[in-house]
């Protein structure tokens, strides 16, 4: 920009609207008045309208026993517990469906996606049908069927009971698939325990730090070394030896059918594995085309330099084409993790108590604070949206194409 | 342009909400129908039938209240509301006026800011189980899967129950009673707890009712009853009187058939002859016609005969009378003189 001279007659008044240097800064500030003046008005309306309804604004039944109970709890709550403790265990829920379906969804997508471009016609055609078929049907008819299945094609635990029962765990009592839910045996910590656990960590640590210093040698001598089969042996042998070592400390218990329902072990409910299975296949096929599209983006040249250059297909596509797909997958999928986290809100249709269901379901209608409730939730799913979003940009910042 | 949306939009809210400050009579009869907020499908309290007429107990003293202020009974729209969206459906003025099985508390009273019009159905929250699981009492459910509908007095009850009597159970909170039915019937739950009355009515609808027994203990004071937002006490008399015109109307035999002959012709009683309108202005106290309780009864009846027809003991729900018995005969159900 020029330097605006400051000769001549100086500044006036309809330079705001004339000049075209400062018209634009008086458009937009007159349009943020408006919107300002709009914002306010809506919230005044709304205030005056509660108060007409003889409603305050406050927050204060956040505080106020909720007097209801909730089947699932990542933390410790029972109906004497406030609504803001409520409101806390449907935030993990939804954490805990949103980052389970996630991670499942992405992996489904990359698999789907790179087997939809497979060579073989029957497994590419397959594909077609499993995204077609998923990402055409509303979300919410997925959630509802897969639960629905779970509910009636799965033995109720009364199925277990009795001499000769119809239906039997599986694997020996380790896994058992009821129509409530499955359950699958849960660790008992005994002594040295922690010490098995310590083991573990110090051996990620480690594989971390052989993957470097395999890395490096690379670089330096050109010699490749197995590193995934070295990494593995990381990962599980020190645990292993440890764990028999100090004579295994860590048992399992297994689950057990006590009167109505089957008693210990972990137990993952129909609505959360029917909610975690539809909401992962739904956003999988979006993922899926994504992933597609990522891949095709490459040029065929590349991997043709690359088999030139004597990679085999697997190094050709972990090496060459993935990392350049990436910077065309990674921002469409931010948005897919965000639809599903948003999307994981659908869950009070089969009984999932989220965040939905305890703050904006019960709580909502128990007390009656609609506008406080509401805002609350907006709050929340702004703030996950936006920290799953920043974490997603700041691994996009680091694939992305570095100009040197 | 956004700006421009954002400013017609918030004038159309303002608009909405002065209306909603008017005398809701005045704005019904302007609009020409009563707007009531129903059940999403309950057998024998609302349900649509094979033509998709709403039909059913509550939904006749929808009917009556319509037509005690258009002469018509049909002059009425119905909502169907779930547990969830019932109080947000009569606070915003979706509906003027919820017949919803809804429990009369002091928190919805008081703190939603409503108003109790009286009571058309005493209920008490009760469980129904298989026979098949051997239970025969709710002391006995410990560590069952119960299915509730959420957004209830419901949930709160059972909360209290299992923990008053030290029991675990897992709650499976369902939004509408027929998504509840079926978790129940699939073998999802155990338990199914809500009204005694509104498991009568679903049992009523299983393919095997027999195979279902209802648990001896009702748990809680479940008092249902009409009711519409605070604040607006001509809408909320009209309500309250038609209900109340009706019980009258029982106790002192007026029924479907005889109403238009005891209007024309009066009758010995004077108490009678002031509800038909023969004497005494109550109507123009109420803003309505003189004949206005004529064709309340004669829309469905007078409490006896709604009962009777909808839910009572000849119909596939079965309910016997029990404390919605007139006063005079056992029950509790007794509405103030009409003077």
């Amino acid at each position: 920009m020029a330097v605006i001279s400051n000769d001549g007659d100086g500044f006036r008044l309809g330079m705001l609207v004339y000049d075209t240097r400062y018209r634009s800064y008086t458009i937009q500030i007159f349009a943020l008045i408006l919107f300002m003046l709009a914002v306010a008005w809506l919230l005044d309306n709304a205030i005056t309208n509660l108060a007409l309804l003889g409603k305050t604004f406050s927050f204060g039944f956040l505080f106020e026993t909720a007097s209801y109970d909730i089947n699932q709890r990542l933390i410790d709550y029972t109906s004497t517990d406030t609504h803001a403790r409520a409101a806390i265990v449907g935030i993990l829920n939804t954490l805990l469906v949103a980052f389970l379906g996630c991670i499942t969804a992405t992996i489904i997508g990359v698999i789907a996606g790179v087997l939809r471009l497979s060579n073989n016609w029957l497994i590419a055609r397959l594909m077609t049908i499993y995204v077609e078929a998923f990402r055409n049907i509303p979300v919410l008819i997925w959630i509802l069927i897969t639960v629905a299945v779970i509910n009636e094609s799965l033995p109720a635990p009364s199925g277990f009971r009795g001499a000769d029962p119809a239906a039997s765990p599986f694997l020996g009592g380790m896994l058992v698939l009821t129509n409530r839910g499955f359950y699958i045996p849960a660790p008992i910590w005994g002594d040295m325990s922690m010490a098995v656990v310590a083991v573990f960590l110090l051996s990620i640590v480690a594989m971390f730090v052989f993957r470097r210093w395999a890395r490096k040698r690379q670089e330096a001598t050109g010699e490749i070394l197995p590193v995934l089969r070295i990494s593995l042996a990381i990962f599980f042998l020190p645990t292993l030896l440890a764990f028999f070592a100090l004579g295994m400390p860590i048992t399992l218990e297994y689950p057990e059918l006590k009167g109505f329902n089957f008693q210990g072990g972990v137990f993952m409910r129909d609505s959360l594995i029917g909610l975690w299975l539809a909401l992962s296949l739904y956003t999988g096929a979006f993922t899926a085309e994504i992933v597609r599209a990522g891949i095709l983006s490459v040029s065929k040249g590349q991997s043709e330099a690359a088999f030139a250059l004597g990679l085999r297909p697997n190094r050709t596509m972990n090496l060459v084409v993935l990392p350049q797909a990436l910077r065309v997958i990674v921002p469409p999928l931010i948005s897919q993790y965000l639809n599903l986290t948003k999307n994981s809100s659908l869950a009070i249709a089969v009984g999932y108590m989220d965040v939905t269901g305890t703050l904006g379901g019960i709580t909502m209608n128990q007390t009656g604070k609609a506008m406080e409730c509401i805002l609350l939730l907006m709050t929340f799913y702004l703030i996950a949206s936006l920290s799953i979003s920043s974490v997603m940009n700041w691994y996009n910042e680091r694939v992305k194409l570095r100009e040197r | 342009m956004k700006i421009k949306g954002a400013i017609i939009a918030a004038a159309a809210v303002m608009a909405v909400s002065t209306a909603a400050n008017a005398g809701t009579l005045d704005d019904v009869k302007a609009k020409g129908f009563v707007q009531c907020g129903v059940s999403t499908g309950l057998a024998g309290f609302a349900f649509t039938d094979a033509n998709g007429v709403w039909d059913g107990f509550d939904v006749t003293f929808c009917r009556a209240t319509a037509a005690a202020i258009f002469g018509d009974p049909n002059a009425i729209k119905f909502t169907p509301t779930t547990g969830k969206t019932r109080f947000t459906a009569l606070a915003s003025g979706e509906v003027d006026i919820l017949y919803r099985n809804t429990t009369w508390t002091l928190s919805r009273d008081v703190d939603l800011g409503f108003t109790f019009l009286g009571v058309n159905y005493y209920d008490g929250q009760g469980f129904m189980v298989r026979k098949g699981l051997g239970v025969k009492s709710a002391k006995e459910l410990d560590g069952a899967t119960v299915c509730i509908q959420t957004g209830t007095t419901t949930e709160l009850n059972l909360a209290d129950f299992f923990r008053a009597n030290g029991m675990s159970y897992e709650p499976v909170p369902i939004e509408t009673n027929a998504e509840a039915q079926q978790k129940y019937l699939s073998n999802a739950c155990d338990v199914y707890t809500t009204d005694a009355s509104g498991l009568a009515a679903t049992r009523a609808t299983f393919e095997k009712p027999a195979e279902h027994i209802l648990l001896p203990e009702i748990i809680s004071k479940e008092p249902l009853g009409p009711l519409v937002r605070h604040g607006d006490n001509e809408w909320g008399d009209v309500g309250r009187w038609v209900l109340n015109a009706l019980i009258i109307a029982e106790e002192k035999g007026i029924t479907k058939a005889n109403v238009a002959e005891l209007a024309k012709n009066g009758s010995s009683d004077p108490e009678v002859n002031r509800l038909l309108g023969k004497e005494g202005s109550d109507g123009d106290q109420l803003g309505l016609s003189k004949d206005w309780a004529v064709h309340a009864i004669a829309a469905g009846g007078n409490y006896g005969e709604i009962f009777e027809r909808n839910i009572g003991e000849s119909t596939a729900i079965g309910l016997a009378r029990g404390l919605n018995q007139l006063w005079s005969k056992g029950g509790i159900l007794y509405a103030p003189p009409f003077r």
